[in-house]
């Protein structure tokens, strides 16, 4: 799925240049989990938006099925991130005066999907997180719970090979929390997705099968969880 | 998923919204309002000059005498203009002297130049036409007291020419004389629609037919039949170019518009030119082109056609017009337009900062659209819908604030007055601002140097008073099609303008950079 050869990422800072990712080696297979945690600003999630296509490396490659990401034009890029990538944020990121139904049919846009179609897929993938009667609410008329749940719908709609989790449960209480990694779990497994997740959470990154700490800029993988 | 978007969003935001949306509003109902106001003065403008112009007629052509031509611009009863004996009339003699001459401010041109003219490309039609002053001195001669060192002879005036204390009247205005003046136009019986009597409707007898053209009848001016006291069927005597007066029967009353020349008297063109001496010659051209556009080409072309002629059209005689209508011109056409620019141009400006403003709240909302693959393209679209539709939407009230504010107008504005040129300014104005200046009377500056030679303030009261005419117009602003299609198109500009500072925003977005902000 994915290969990241010695992957550098600077970015200017004032007058300084901080160095995000310090020559990152990485391999994910097809279907696998994995969890990188590591502390704030230590370059955990500048190296998820790498592997998602929204930032570009420095230096290095990112190999995607083959592809290297750092050399796609623009627009290929945003092709990839449509068709093959899904994104699930610790704020949610739902459009506010969308409702949960047309916040999943967002995803869709970009496909071309047509209206009916679109509608049918987005009920179809909310029912498949559990909030088939929450369609018509407004992201704030929803819980945290249910705001993840649509945003986990919005991902997974265009059946993406690969998800990609930014703290999907930062900003959720431990039993919202336990709900959303169970049923995160479940759909990488139904749908043979690869999954990438950055977590603080150390109850949540045993859970996946491979867990990388990211501490000044470099990726250690510390342990193979099965 | 466009439209539900847009609609949601600009719910959502419905203040900030209304408030562009009201300032557009603004903006473009006062375009439409001073637009409305311009037009109405135009159209007021156009009503006068077609009182002042005549029917039809697009361009007259008119030729200023030279300045030798004006030094004998004198009245000429007692040395008839150089037709008549230059010795002074002894003291006690009997004058009785009708004259017709033509007006001292316009100089002849020959009839083959009105053929000439009507020959040239897109021109309608021309017609000729004489205006003419009949001058009427009846009295008894007075002793002479004779300059001391006038070299001009002195006397009444008329070319007398650099005396030091020209001649007069012994004891001034003392005299026995009465004098009397009217303006006596020729008119082209072939082309009746054009020329002094286009803008006349007869309001007893009848108009001029062709079996008049050698005839002695003549159209009286409703005002001058009043003031004369004439009817159809009275006599009207009408001089010659040797002082000799002709009996003319009125075969009918016309009534001009209010402002229209100082035509007091209409005669067939033909009798006018033989009475005048000025056979085959007129002094006034009127010439219709055979379109609005065609009007500067025609101009141009009788300038090259006929060389020395001053070319007099709505837009020439537009710009001599004064009075309230003017100012009501400046206004519309100076601060209304400036002001409206700048309101249009604040609205823009405001539209523009919000719509930026409204897209940095919403750089999360932009970089996950782009992180889900939404093309920069299309977040600029949804931006720029956005602002066009409240530029629509301000546009409609715009359009409606126009309306109420041109109806407001209307309602309100006090009428406008208007008068055209000034005495002796030389116009090629059929009528009104070419008379005298009635200065001098006797006893007065002697030997006069020019046409503001001596002349009787009385005999010319009535052609003075005629020659600065005052039209009274009611301002009324049309709202045109093509001002709410401008209205229109200005709302979506600023729509855009808007949208292209917000989408430009949005688009420069790197997805990373909008999420790392918020993250």
């Amino acid at each position: 799925m994915y290969k990241l050869t010695d992957v550098k990422k600077d970015y200017p800072k004032g007058r300084q240049t901080v160095h995000a990712l310090q020559g990152v080696d990485l391999e994910i297979a097809d279907g696998e989990w994995m969890a990188i945690q590591g502390p704030t600003g230590h370059g955990k999630s500048t190296l998820l938006q790498i592997l998602g296509g929204l930032d570009r490396a420095t230096s290095g490659s990112v190999l995607l099925d083959g592809t290297d990401l750092t050399r796609l034009g623009e627009g290929s890029m945003t092709k990839t991130r449509a068709t093959t990538i899904g994104f699930i944020f610790q704020t949610f990121n739902l459009i506010p005066t969308l409702t949960a139904q047309e916040n999943v049919e967002t995803a869709l846009v970009p496909l071309g999907v047509s209206g009916e179609s679109r509608k049918a897929r987005a009920a179809e993938a909310l029912a498949s997180v559990g909030l088939a009667d929450r369609a018509r609410h407004l992201p704030s008329e929803l819980s945290g719970g249910q705001q993840q749940r649509v945003a986990i719908a919005r991902a997974l709609v265009k059946e993406p090979k690969v998800l990609l989790a930014d703290e999907p449960t930062g900003n959720l209480d431990e039993d919202t929390r336990d709900e959303i990694i169970a049923l995160l779990e479940k759909l990488w497994q139904d749908k043979g997705l690869s999954m990438v997740m950055v977590t603080h959470d150390s109850s949540v990154a045993r859970r996946a099968q491979r867990l990388g700490t990211m501490r000044n800029g470099k990726l250690t993988v510390k342990q193979k969880v099965v | 998923m466009f439209f539900t978007y847009l609609w949601r969003e600009l719910r959502r935001r419905a203040r900030q919204a209304i408030f562009i949306a009201i300032g557009l509003a603004l903006g473009i109902g006062l375009v439409i309002t001073v637009t409305a106001a311009a037009a109405g003065v135009k159209n007021a403008q156009a009503s006068v000059l077609h009182s002042l112009y005549g029917v039809g007629t697009d361009i007259t052509v008119t030729k200023a005498p030279s300045t030798s031509s004006n030094a004998d611009g004198g009245f000429g009863f007692s040395f008839k203009q150089g037709v008549g004996t230059a010795s002074r009339p002894k003291a006690g003699s009997k004058i009785d002297d009708n004259t017709l001459a033509s007006d001292s401010t316009l100089s002849s041109v020959t009839a083959a130049d009105v053929t000439s003219i009507s020959k040239l490309d897109n021109v309608a039609a021309a017609a000729g036409g004489l205006t003419l002053t009949d001058r009427t001195v009846t009295g008894t001669v007075p002793s002479f007291n004779t300059g001391s060192s006038g070299s001009g002879g002195g006397g009444f005036g008329g070319g007398g020419g650099g005396g030091t204390t020209g001649g007069g009247f012994t004891g001034g205005g003392t005299s026995t004389f009465k004098t009397n003046s009217f303006v006596v136009s020729g008119v082209d019986l072939a082309n009746g629609e054009l020329g002094p009597l286009s803008t006349g409707t007869v309001s007893s007898g009848r108009t001029f037919t062709s079996a008049d053209a050698t005839k002695d009848v003549a159209l009286v001016d409703s005002s001058y039949a009043t003031t004369e006291k004439l009817k159809v069927g009275s006599t009207i005597d009408i001089g010659n170019s040797k002082a000799a007066a002709t009996k003319f029967t009125v075969v009918g009353i016309v009534t001009e518009p209010a402002g229209d020349d100082s035509t007091n008297v209409y005669i067939p063109l033909t009798v006018a030119q033989s009475l005048s001496g000025l056979k085959n010659d007129v002094n006034t051209i009127y010439v219709s082109a055979t379109s609005g556009s065609d009007i500067t080409s025609v101009a141009d072309a009788i300038t090259k056609s006929v060389p020395g002629v001053t070319i007099t059209d709505q837009d020439t005689l537009a710009s001599q017009v004064t009075g309230s209508i003017s100012s009501a011109s400046s206004l519309a056409n100076n601060l209304g337009k400036w002001l409206a620019i700048a309101v249009l141009i604040a609205a823009f400006l405001l539209a523009s900062l919000l719509t930026m403003s409204a897209v940095s709240r919403r750089i999360r909302e932009f970089g996950t659209l782009k992180a889900l693959g939404w093309k920069s393209r299309r977040v600029v679209f949804q931006v720029m819908g956005e602002s066009i539709a409240i530029g629509i939407v301000g546009g409609a009230i715009g359009v409606g604030l126009g309306f109420l504010g041109a109806a407001a107008v209307g309602h309100f504005a006090h009428p406008l007055t208007a008068s055209l040129g000034t005495a002796n300014t030389g116009s090629a104005t059929p009528g009104g601002a070419r008379a005298f200046t009635g200065g001098g009377g006797f006893g007065g500056a002697g030997g006069g140097t020019g046409r503001t030679g001596g002349g009787f303030t009385g005999g010319f009261t009535h052609a003075a008073a005629n020659a600065v005419p005052t039209v009274t117009e009611h301002l009324t602003a049309p709202v045109t099609l093509e001002a709410v299609l401008a209205a229109v198109i200005l709302a979506v500009l600023g729509g855009l303008i808007a949208g292209s500072f917000g989408g430009w925003r949005a688009a420069r977005l790197r997805p990373a950079a909008a999420l790392s902000k918020v993250a």
